[in-house]
């Protein structure tokens, strides 16, 4: 599901409880473009988490983001994400 | 006028807003690109872009304004609808196409 390399951002999505969790990281896709300068990277994450029922999707997105807290600042540049409920697979 | 008064003047003087990088021309992140072309394929032509590179302020401010740490952000009739993932979501169901067809949509 996720590599060594991304395995802090596994951990700091943990507290969500994932049933399924994937990781791809985008970051090579996009070296040397401005926004790559601050060293932060660029992935993709799928959730499905029982915490997502029944939420839209702004609260869902950002129950990720406050679990990520610092991480959007520093070693994350840009997010694709996509959270969903476990009925919604 | 501080910058969250400034916001909220723009995000409700407005119908469709999106805060983005660079401009709808020319965007500066593929995100940014990507909420464009959505809006312009639920057939919305008459949206304000702000470019939050061009100013600081309002780059961290936005980010304040709705708690939302990502840029792009679409506020639609004043109110925060997400970034361009959330945007997308909404696109492939059909609401947000219902969403904007009163707010700036020709359709």
């Amino acid at each position: 599901m996720t590599g060594p390399s991304t395995q802090w951002l596994a951990e700091a999505l943990a507290v969500l409880e994932p049933e399924h969790l994937s990781i791809e990281d985008d970051s090579a896709a996009h070296a040397g473009h401005a926004g790559a300068r601050s060293g932060g990277g660029h992935y993709t994450v799928t959730v499905v988490s029982a915490r997502f029922s029944g939420l839209n999707r702004v609260a869902r997105h950002r129950l990720v983001y406050t679990a990520l807290g610092d991480l959007m600042k520093t070693r994350i540049h840009a997010l694709a994400l996509v959270a969903l409920a476990p009925d919604e697979l | 006028m501080d910058i969250q008064n400034t916001i909220k003047q723009t995000v409700t003087e407005n119908p469709v807003v999106l805060f983005m990088k660079g401009s709808a021309q020319f965007p500066q992140c593929g995100f940014s690109g990507r909420a464009v072309q959505i809006l312009k394929a639920c057939g919305v032509d008459k949206f304000v872009t702000v470019d939050v590179l061009a100013d600081p302020e309002i780059r961290q401010g936005i980010k304040d304004y709705s708690s939302w740490p990502t840029i792009p952000q679409l506020y639609v009739n004043g109110e925060f609808v997400g970034g361009s993932d959330i945007m997308y979501e909404m696109y492939q169901s059909g609401e947000l196409q219902t969403l904007l067809k009163p707010a700036g949509s020709d359709a």
